[in-house]
C-alpha cells in the first residue's frame, strides 16, 4: 500500500527545472555506469557469444550449434532434467510449509522462537548449509545422524544378528540357507557343538561366559554354541577352557528340512531341545543371527543425491515462506475468520475457504521468488555433492559454470547455458514489471 | 480493504478460570507439541555442525556429533585453535570481510543516490528508466561471467577483490533501488516541498533529509548486502584466484571431506556466525528488507 508514484511538482522557474533534470542525471549516473557495464553489456555480449565457437573469446560464427549442444549432451540433459525437478517439487513444498508454519504459530504464545528458529537457515550460506547436511546425510549409521535415526528405527523393526562376520570352525558345520547346519545327524539324547571363528572379541555379546560340553540328556538334543578360539589357537571342534559360549544365537532343530524347534543359547552358549520324539535330526544356527547390521541409506549416492539436495534446500527456504506467509496474515482482517468461525465453520473449513483465497497473492509471490531461486540454485550443488556424483546432480547453473570455467573453457556452450536460464526466468521479469506497473497506474 | 466492519462479534468466552485455561491448553497441545519437534528438526542440522567441530579427528573417524552426550569430555577446542593459527583461514576471513563491507557500502551510496532520483527527481524517461531496472532484477549472474571474466582480465580486475565488490555492486544494485526508491517514495512529501521551497540544493536534501529519514530501509538492504556478499560462492570462485573468501577456501578442502572434517566443520561455522550474529542483531530490518523486496 504505497503511495502511488509521486513526480515531483511542477517546477516554478526554468533554471530550476535544468537544474533538476542535470541533478537527475548526477544522482543516477553512478548507478547507471555500474548497471550498463557490469549486467546490460555482458547480457547481451553473451546472448552474442552463444553463436559463435567453442573456445576464446570470439571465436567464429556457428549459428545455433551451442544451443544444439545443450539439448543432446547427456550431462546437460541430465542438468535440465533436475532443475525440472527442483521446479517442480521445491516451490510447492517451501510454500506449503511456510503456509503451514505461519497458520500453527499463531496459535502459540512463543511464535517468536519458533520463526526464528526456522528461519535462521536464511542467513547461513547456501555453501555452509551444504557442508552441515553433508554431515548429517553420512551414509555410515555411526557417522551420519539421519542414518543413525535410520537404524534405531530399522534394529527396532529387525535388529541385527549377534555374529554378522562368524564362519565355522570345523568342515563339520556348513552354510544353510544364510544359516549354518551341523552336518552330524543327531537323535534325542545327542549332543551338537556348534564352533564358530572369525568373531572379533569386541562382537561377543557382553556376559558372555566360558563354554562347557553340556552332558547328554535322554530325549533331550543338548549343544553348545561356542567361540572356537583361543589364543595360540586350540583344537577346533573341542570345547576348551578360555572360549566362550555366545549367548543369544537362534539355534534351530530340523526334521527333514523342516524346523521343529527353536531356541536361544544361554550365557555359556548352551541350548537344549527338549521333547523329542525319536527320529534323525540335525541341529543349525538361524539365519537372523548373521544378519548384517543395517548399513544405511547411501544419501550422497547417485540415487539419493537429489531428495537429499531437494531436503537441504527446503529446511533454507521454509523460514522465508513462513515469515512472508505470516506477514500477510497478520495483516488479514480478522473480522472476516471470526465472521467464519461464529457461522459455525471448522478450522479446516476456515483455512480452505477463508485464509488461502484472501492469502493468495501472498502465497502466489513466494511461489513465484522460489521458482527463480531454484532455477539459480548454484552453491548447495557444490557444497552437498561428492564429487562422484556431482554429474548426477548438476543443475543449469552450475554446468554453465562448469562448462565455461573449469577445465575446458568453452565458452560458447557456457554462453548458451546461461542464455538458456534467461530465457527461463524471464516470464518471471514479465510478471515483475505487470506487478510494477499495476502498482504505479 | 475491508472498510464494512461491522459491530465487532464477540465471542462467548469461558471465564479465564485456571480449569478454563487448563482446558485451552490441552485443546492446544498438540499444536505445541508439532512446533516443538519441528522446531527441534531445523536446529539439529547447525548444532550437528557446531558439535563436530568441537570433536577431535580421532572421535569423528568413528562416531558422529551425538558422541558428545555419551563422552562430553571429548569436546575440545582445538580444531579452533588450529583455525586461528592457520593463515589460509584467517586471510580468507579478511578477504570475506573486505569484500562483504565494500560491496555493502557502495551498493547503499550509489542505490540511495538512484533511489532518490527516482523517488523525487523530475526527469523525462524516468519510470521507464525505473522499469529496466526492475527488469534486471532477474538477470541471472551466470549471464555475465563470462563477458566479465574476459574485461577483467584485459583491465587487471582479475583476482582483485575490488573486481569481487564491484560484480556484487552490479548485481546487487537493481534490488537496492527498488527498495530505496519505494521507500523514499513513501517519505512525507511537505518536509521535501519545503526543503524545497527553502532554496535547499538536492544534495543538501539528499544528505540532510533523505538519508536521516531513510535510514531504516538502508539497514534493511546493508544487512542484505552483507550477507549475500559474506555467504556467496559463485563470483569469488570465477574472479578470484589467490584472492579467496572463506567460501572458496573452504571448498579447496571439500575434496578430502572424510578426512579434513576437523578443518571443514570448524571453518564452516566460523563461516555462518557472523551472518547469524548479524541476523540476530539486526532481524527486524532483515525481515522488513524481506518483505519489501517479496510482497510490495
Amino acid at each position: 500500500m504505497e503511495p502511488p508514484v509521486q513526480a515531483a511538482p511542477p517546477p516554478s522557474a526554468q533554471p530550476r527545472r535544468f537544474g533538476r533534470y542535470a541533478s537527475g542525471a548526477l544522482f543516477l549516473a553512478p548507478a547507471l555506469f555500474v548497471l550498463a557495464v557490469w549486467i546490460v553489456y555482458p547480457a547481451i555480449y553473451t546472448i552474442v557469444r552463444s553463436f559463435f565457437g567453442q573456445q576464446g573469446y570470439i571465436g567464429t560464427w556457428v549459428g545455433i550449434d551451442n544451443y544444439k549442444r545443450l539439448f543432446t549432451t547427456h550431462t546437460l540433459l541430465i542438468a535440465i532434467r533436475n532443475n525440472a525437478i527442483w521446479v517442480a517439487v521445491v516451490p510447492a513444498l517451501v510454500t506449503a510449509f511456510g503456509l503451514i508454519f505461519a497458520v500453527l504459530t499463531e496459535r502459540v504464545r512463543w511464535s517468536v522462537a519458533f520463526k526464528t528458529v526456522v528461519f535462521l537457515p536464511m542467513a547461513i550460506s547456501a555453501f555452509a548449509t551444504g557442508v552441515t547436511w553433508r554431515i548429517m546425510y553420512q551414509q555410515d549409521p555411526s557417522l551420519g545422524a539421519i542414518n543413525a535415526l535410520g537404524r534405531s528405527i530399522h534394529d527396532a523393526f529387525s535388529p541385527p544378528g549377534v555374529l554378522s562376520s562368524a564362519t565355522p570352525s570345523t568342515a563339520n558345520v556348513a552354510p544353510d540357507h544364510g544359516g549354518l547346519v551341523l552336518k552330524t545327524p543327531l537323535h534325542p539324547g545327542g549332543v551338537a557343538l556348534i564352533g564358530l571363528t572369525g568373531i572379533p572379541p569386541t562382537d561377543l555379546p557382553s556376559g558372555a561366559k566360558q563354554a562347557v560340553t553340556p552332558p547328554p540328556k535322554g530325549g533331550d538334543i543338548v549343544g553348545t554354541v561356542w567361540r572356537d578360539f583361543k589364543p595360540g589357537g586350540g583344537v577346533p571342534g573341542k570345547v576348551e577352557q578360555g572360549e566362550l559360549g555366545i549367548p543369544g544365537v537362534t539355534v534351530q532343530l530340523q526334521q527333514n528340512g523342516r524346523t521343529v524347534q527353536s531356541t536361544k543359547t544361554n550365557a555359556a552358549g548352551a541350548f537344549d531341545f527338549s521333547g523329542l520324539k525319536p527320529g534323525t535330526y540335525q541341529a543349525g544356527v538361524g539365519a537372523s543371527t548373521f544378519a548384517q547390521a543395517w548399513g544405511g541409506y547411501a544419501w550422497l549416492g547417485p540415487s539419493l543425491i537429489i531428495p537429499s539436495l531437494l531436503i537441504a534446500y527446503i529446511w533454507i527456504w521454509a523460514g522465508f515462506a513462513m515469515v512472508v506467509i505470516a506477514a500477510g496474515l497478520s495483516a488479514m482482517p480478522r473480522d472476516v475468520l471470526e465472521a467464519a468461525r461464529t457461522d459455525g465453520a471448522s478450522e479446516w473449513q476456515v483455512f480452505r475457504r477463508v485464509t488461502v483465497p484472501l492469502l493468495w497473492p501472498v502465497i502466489s509471490v513466494v511461489f513465484v521468488t522460489m521458482i527463480i531461486n531454484v532455477l539459480k540454485v548454484f552453491d548447495i550443488v557444490l557444497a552437498l555433492a561428492p564429487e562422484s556424483v556431482q554429474a548426477d546432480a548438476n543443475v543449469i547453473a552450475l554446468a554453465m559454470w562448469r562448462t565455461a570455467f573449469s577445465g575446458v573453457n568453452d565458452f560458447g556452450t557456457g554462453s548458451a547455458i546461461a542464455v538458456f536460464l534467461f530465457l527461463l526466468v524471464i516470464p518471471v521479469l514479465a510478471l515483475n514489471i505487470k506487478r510494477f506497473k499495476a502498482e504505479a497506474s | 480493504m475491508a472498510a464494512t466492519a461491522t459491530a465487532p462479534v464477540v465471542i462467548p468466552r469461558p471465564h479465564d478460570g485456571t480449569a478454563a485455561r487448563v482446558l485451552r491448553f490441552v485443546a492446544r497441545a498438540p499444536v505445541h507439541v508439532v512446533l516443538v519437534v519441528l522446531g527441534l528438526l531445523w536446529l539439529v542440522p547447525t548444532f550437528g555442525l557446531f558439535i563436530t567441530s568441537i570433536l577431535p579427528q580421532s572421535e569423528l573417524a568413528s562416531h558422529g556429533w551425538w558422541v558428545i552426550f555419551s563422552k562430553p569430555s571429548v569436546a575440545t577446542w582445538s580444531n579452533y585453535n588450529a583455525m586461528f593459527h592457520n593463515s589460509g583461514l584467517t586471510t580468507a576471513l579478511k578477504t570475506t570481510a573486505e569484500i562483504a563491507v565494500g560491496n555493502t557500502l557502495i551498493v547503499i551510496v550509489i542505490g540511495a543516490l538512484a533511489g532518490y532520483a527516482f523517488a523525487w527527481l523530475d526527469f523525462p524517461g524516468r519510470d521507464w528508466l525505473f522499469i529496466g531496472v526492475i527488469g534486471l532484477l532477474v538477470v541471472p549472474l551466470q549471464m555475465a561471467l563470462i563477458p566479465m571474466f574476459k574485461l577483467y582480465d584485459t583491465f587487471g580486475l582479475f583476482d582483485t577483490a575490488l573486481g569481487i565488490i564491484l560484480f556484487h555492486a552490479a548485481f546487487g544494485l537493481p534490488f537496492a533501488i527498488f527498495l530505496l526508491r519505494n521507500f523514499f517514495a513513501g517519505l512525507p512529501k511537505d518536509i521535501l516541498e519545503s526543503a524545497r521551497i527553502d532554496g535547499a540544493s538536492e544534495v543538501r536534501i539528499f544528505l540532510r533529509l533523505i538519508l536521516p529519514l531513510g535510514l531504516p530501509a538502508i539497514a534493511s538492504l546493508g544487512i542484505f548486502q552483507f550477507l549475500w556478499t559474506w555467504n556467496d560462492l559463485i563470483v569469488a570462485l570465477t574472479f578470484g584466484q589467490t584472492v579467496q573468501p572463506i567460501t572458496v577456501w573452504i571448498f579447496g578442502q571439500l575434496r578430502e571431506f572424510g578426512t579434513s572434517i576437523d578443518v571443514i566443520a570448524p571453518a564452516s561455522f566460523i563461516s555462518l556466525v557472523i551472518p547469524l550474529a548479524v541476523f540476530f542483531a539486526f532481524q527486524r530490518y532483515f525481515v522488513q528488507g524481506l518483505l519489501a523486496g517479496s510482497v510490495k
